[in-house]
C-alpha cells in the first residue's frame, strides 16, 4: 500500500499526485517512470516521474484522465492509498553538456520533460523550450518550465495564449532562423514526436523522443512494449523509453497503441455507469 | 498377493466439453479410497528406482506405504522432509520423465501414479486444516535477502528462516509465486494452492516485499550493505521472439504476455478486472512445451473457435508433460506438426490476419539427441489467424547482471553458480533456479534453492567463501 500525500488539479482532467515513496524517490532519475496499480482488479499503468523530492521521500506524477484507470485514480484524495507503486523503471535520460538543447513538449508531455530539462540546464546547456497545449486552460507547469529555460515559447492550437499554432511551427521557425541546435528532446503525443523527428531529420539534429507504448510488467518480461528501432525490435520499458527519434517506426507504435480500443471503451462505459449511480468509485 | 491392476487408478476429471468453458482445475484428485487403491499397487521395492528418478529424492515407497495404511498425516510428513511444495509438484512435475519413468512397474504396465498420490497427500493436509509449523531454530542474527519469489526463492527463503536467519524476500511483481502465479494457468494449478504455500513460508517468519525490482529499486550492491548474504532466483523471464517479418502486428503475443494477462492480471474476468486481452477466434500458438500447451488451452477457454499448436518437430519430440498433451488433445487443440512459421500478414489496421508457414521433415539427430527438423523447399502455405502466441522459449532477465558488474554470467545471460553450492562469482551472493540453468522445471528450481540454503547457512556460520 502506498499513500497519496497530495493531490492537485492542474487543468481540466490533468492532475498532479504526490506519493510517500522514499525508496523510489531516492533512486529516481530524469526520464524514468513508475508503474502503479490502484486496487486488486486494477491494471498496471505506467506514468513518468515528474519530480522526486529525495529528502522528503516524495514522488510526483502528473496524469491526464483519459480512460478508466486514470479516471479512477483521479477520484482519489490525499490520504488515500493505492495498492502498488513500482520503480523507478526504464533507462535514465542521457544528460550531458550538448550545447543548445530544444525541449519540445505537448500536453502532459510538459511535466514529463520538466525533470529532463532541469537536469540538462544544470549540466550547463542552453535550454530553449517549446510548450504546446490545445488552449490556455490546458496549459500546465508554465512557471516550472520558465525556471529551467533560457527561452520559452508557448503555442496554443486556438491562439488563446502564446502563439497560435503547433509546437512544430515554433521548432521550424528556430531552424529557419538558423538557431544553432545541438539536440532536441521531444515528449508528447506520438503524432507530435513523429512530426518533430521528421522536421529535424533533414538537418541532422540529434532528436530524442520518449515512447509510450502499452506496458504490462515494465521489467522486460512480456514484450508488449516492443517498438521498432532502426528495423530492430526493442522493449521500451527496459531499452527505453527514450530512443533516437530518427530511428523509430512511429506508424507501428500508433497501430499497437490501438490494440485495446474496444476494451478501453467498454471499461470506460462501465465505469461511467458506476460513478453516476453510486459512490463505489468503480471498484 | 492379489494381481496388480495394469492401469493407474483413474482420476476423475471435468469432461473436455465442460472444462474448455471454464478456468477451473481439470482433474478433481483422488478420494481416500482411490488413493489407498493406487498406493496398494506399489510393490515396496527394496531398491526403489523411483527414488533415484526423483530430483529431490523423496522417500517414495515410504510415503506411499503410509497412504496404503491410511496414515495420511505420516505420508505428508515424509513428503515434506524432501519437498516443501508437494501440492504444486504433484500437479506440475514431469513425472513421466522422473520417478514414474523409473518405477519397476513401468516395464510391463502403467507405473504407480506417484504424482497423483503426492497431490492427494498434500490436498488431504490442506483440507484437514492441520499444517504443522516446524519449530524455529535459535535466531542467528544474520540477515538474508532473497530476490525473486518463484519456487527457487521460496524454498531458499523457507529453509533459511527455519535455520534461524532473518529473511526478506523481494519480488518484482505485485504477487509472489513466480511462474506458478503468472505463468501456469488456474486450470492446471489453482492459485489458492500457491497462495497457501506462500502464506506458509510467511508463517515461518519470512518478510515478503512485493513490487520491488532489484536492480532498479535497489541494486544487489546496495542490498549487500544491509544483508549478510543474498540469493538470486529471478527465473528465465525474458521472452524470445522469432524476428519474423510482421511479428509486431497487433494480435501477436509472447506467451509471457498472454499468460501474465490471463493469470496474474485475471484478464479472463475482464471487464470486472481492468486488464484486457484479445479474445481471438483463430489462435495459433507456436511451440511444443508446457508454455505452449498452457497458452493454447487458455485461448480455448477465452472463447477461440480454433486453437492450434504449431510445432516444428513431431509429437514425440514435444517437451511438454504427457498429461498436458493428452489434455490438449482431448480439448481438440489442433496440432500442426513439422511446421515452421516464416512470415505474418496484417490487415490495413495493423492486425495479424494470416501466417505463412513451411513444412519440415526430420533429419539426423542434433545436439539434443532429437532429430533435426529441415525445411521442405517450396512448401509454403498460409493459415488464417487473428491471434498468435509465440511460446518458443525464454532466457534469463538481464536486469540484475546488468546492474551488478562483478557478477559473472554465461553466454546466454545466465548467472554462473556452482551446482553443488549455489555460490556465484560474487562473495555472499548465491543463485539458483532458471536464472542459472535457463528455463527448466519447478522441482529443479526448488532443489537449487535448497542446496543454496545449505551452503549459505554454512557460509554465514564460518564466513568462509
Ligand atoms: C513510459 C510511459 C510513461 C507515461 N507517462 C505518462 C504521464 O506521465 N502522464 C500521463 O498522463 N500518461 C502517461 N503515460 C500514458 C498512460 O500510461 C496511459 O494514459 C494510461 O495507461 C491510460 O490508462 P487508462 O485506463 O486511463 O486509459 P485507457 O482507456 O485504458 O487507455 C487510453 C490510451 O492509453 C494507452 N494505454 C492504455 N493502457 C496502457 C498501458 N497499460 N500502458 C501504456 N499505455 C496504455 C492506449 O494508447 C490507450 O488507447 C505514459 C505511458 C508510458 C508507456
Ligand atoms: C507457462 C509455463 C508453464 C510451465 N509448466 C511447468 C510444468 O508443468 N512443470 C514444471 O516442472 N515446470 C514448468 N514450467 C517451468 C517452471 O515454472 C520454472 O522452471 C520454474 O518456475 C523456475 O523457478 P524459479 O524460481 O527459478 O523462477 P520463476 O518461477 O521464474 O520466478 C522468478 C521470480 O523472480 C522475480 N524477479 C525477476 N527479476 C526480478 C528482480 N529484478 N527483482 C525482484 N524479483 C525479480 C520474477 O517476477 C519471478 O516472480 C513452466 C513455465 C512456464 C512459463
Ligand atoms: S519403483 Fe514403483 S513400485 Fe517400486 S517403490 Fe517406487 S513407486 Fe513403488
Ligand atoms: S512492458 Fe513487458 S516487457 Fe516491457
Amino acid at each position: 500500500m502506498v499513500k497519496i500525500s497530495k493531490t492537485q488539479e492542474l487543468a481540466q482532467n490533468i492532475k498532479l499526485f504526490e506519493f510517500d515513496s522514499p525508496l523510489i524517490a531516492r533512486k529516481a532519475q530524469p526520464g524514468q517512470f513508475v508503474v502503479l496499480r490502484i486496487n486488486e482488479p486494477g491494471e498496471r499503468i505506467p506514468l513518468t516521474i515528474a519530480d522526486a523530492k529525495k529528502e522528503e521521500g516524495v514522488l510526483v506524477i502528473v496524469f491526464q484522465e483519459v480512460g478508466k484507470s486514470t479516471r479512477l485514480l483521479g477520484t482519489l484524495k490525499a490520504g488515500d492509498t493505492i495498492m502498488d507503486l513500482i520503480g523507478p523503471l526504464g533507462k535514465a535520460s542521457e544528460i550531458e553538456k550538448f550545447g543548445t538543447v530544444v525541449c519540445v513538449a505537448g500536453g502532459v508531455g510538459t511535466p514529463e520533460i520538466f525533470p529532463v530539462a532541469r537536469a540538462l540546464k544544470q549540466a550547463g546547456n542552453r535550454i530553449i523550450s517549446i510548450v504546446g497545449a490545445r488552449n490556455k486552460e490546458l496549459l500546465i507547469m508554465q512557471e516550472e518550465m520558465q525556471s529551467v529555460s533560457d527561452e520559452l515559447y508557448i503555442t496554443t492550437d486556438d491562439g488563446s495564449y502564446g502563439r497560435k499554432g503547433l509546437v512544430i511551427d515554433e521548432l521550424k521557425r528556430l531552424i529557419n532562423e538558423n538557431v544553432k541546435i545541438d539536440k532536441v528532446f521531444a515528449v508528447g503525443p506520438v503524432i507530435m514526436m513523429k512530426a518533430v523527428s521528421e522536421t529535424t531529420r533533414p538537418f541532422n539534429i540529434a532528436t530524442v523522443v520518449s515512447l509510450n507504448p502499452i506496458m504490462l510488467d515494465a521489467t522486460g518480461m512480456c514484450g508488449v512494449c516492443r517498438v521498432e528501432i532502426d528495423g530492430e525490435t526493442k522493449f521500451a520499458c527496459v531499452d527505453g523509453p527514450e530512443f533516437d527519434g530518427h530511428k523509430v517506426n512511429f506508424d507501428s507504435l500508433m497501430a499497437r497503441l490501438k490494440t485495446y480500443i474496444r476494451e478501453e471503451k467498454e471499461s470506460m462505459q462501465l465505469f461511467s455507469k458506476h460513478t453516476h449511480s453510486c459512490t463505489c468509485g468503480g471498484k | 498377493m492379489a494381481k496388480i491392476n495394469p492401469k493407474k487408478t483413474p482420476m476423475i476429471e471435468q469432461t473436455a466439453q465442460e472444462r474448455v468453458k471454464n478456468f477451473k482445475e481439470v482433474p478433481f484428485g483422488y478420494s481416500e479410497e482411490q488413493a489407498v487403491e493406487e498406493a496398494k499397487r506399489c510393490l515396496q521395492c527394496k531398491k526403489p528406482f523411483c527414488v533415484a528418478g526423483c530430483p529431490v529424492e523423496i522417500d517414495i515407497p515410504g510415503f506411499i506405504k503410509a497412504i496404503a495404511e491410511k496414515d495420511f498425516k505420516n505420508a505428508i510428513k515424509i513428503l515434506k522432509k524432501k519437498n516443501v511444495l508437494p501440492a504444486i509438484c504433484g500437479r506440475v512435475c514431469p513425472q513421466e520423465d522422473q520417478c514414474e519413468k523409473e518405477c519397476v512397474l513401468s516395464k510391463k504396465m502403467e507405473p504407480v501414479g506417484i504424482g497423483r498420490l503426492e497431490r492427494f497427500a498434500a490436498d488431504w493436509e490442506a483440507a484437514s486444516g492441520e499444517t504443522d509449523i516446524p519449530e524455529k531454530h535459535v535466531l542467528t542474527g544474520k540477515r538474508v535477502a532473497v530476490v525473486g519469489a518463484g519456487p527457487a526463492g521460496l524454498v531458499f527463503a523457507g529453509d533459511m528462516a527455519q535455520l534461524g536467519h532473518e529473511v526478506t524476500l523481494f519480488e518484482a511483481l505485485h504477487k509472489a509465486g513466480g511462474v506458478l502465479v503468472y505463468g501456469i494457468p488456474e486450470f492446471r494449478l489453482p492459485k489458492a494452492i500457491v497462495q497457501r504455500e506462500i502464506e506458509y513460508i510467511e508463517k515461518l517468519g519470512v518478510k515478503l516485499i512485493t513490487s520491488f525490482v532489484v536492480g532498479n529499486t535497489q541494486t544487489i550492491d546496495e542490498l549487500l550493505k544491509e544483508y549478510d548474504a543474498i540469493f538470486i532466483g529471478t527465473g528465465a523471464g525474458l521472452p524470445w521472439f522469432m524476428n519474423l517479418p510482421g511479428e509486431n502486428l497487433n494480435g501477436i503475443y509472447s506467451a509471457n504476455e498472454y499468460l501474465v494477462r490471463s493469470n496474474l492480471m485475471k484478464a479472463y474476468l475482464f471487464p470486472e478486472y481492468d486488464t484486457p486481452i484479445v479474445k481471438g477466434k483463430q489462435v495459433a500458438t507456436i511451440g511444443g512445451g508446457n508454455v505452449a500447451m498452457d497458452s493454447a488451452r487458455t485461448a480455448l477457454r477465452l472463447g477461440a473457435d480454433k486453437s492450434m499448436i504449431i510445432y516444428r518437430r513431431s509429437k514425440t519430440e514435444m517437451p511438454a508433460r504427457i498429461e498436458e498433451i493428452h489434455h490438449a488433445e482431448e480439448e481438440r487443440i489442433q496440432f500442426e506438426f513439422l511446421t515452421l512459421p516464416v512470415k505474418y500478414y496484417g490487415d490495413e489496421n495493423g492486425w495479424v490476419k494470416e501466417m505463412e508457414c513451411l513444412r519440415m521433415e526430420l533429419g539426423e539427430p542434433d545436439a539434443s539427441g532429437r532429430r533435426r527438423p529441415i525445411t521442405i523447399p517450396n512448401s509454403e502455405f498460409r493459415i488464417p489467424v487473428d491471434t498468435v502466441v509465440v511460446a518458443i522459449g525464454q532466457s534469463p532477465n538481464p536486469l540484475i547482471p546488468q546492474t551488478t558488474p562483478d557478477l559473472q554470467v554465461g553466454k546466454h545471460g545466465n548467472i554462473i553458480a556452482d551446482e553443488k553450492t549455489g555460490r556465484t562469482s560474487k562473495k555472499g551472493v548465491f543463485a539458483g533456479g532458471d536464472i542459472v540453468t535457463g528455463a527448466a522445471t519447478v522441482i529443479l528450481a526448488m532443489g537449487a534453492g535448497r542446496i543454496a540454503a545449505k551452503s549459505c547457512h554454512e557460509y554465514l556460520k564460518t564466513g568462509i567463501w
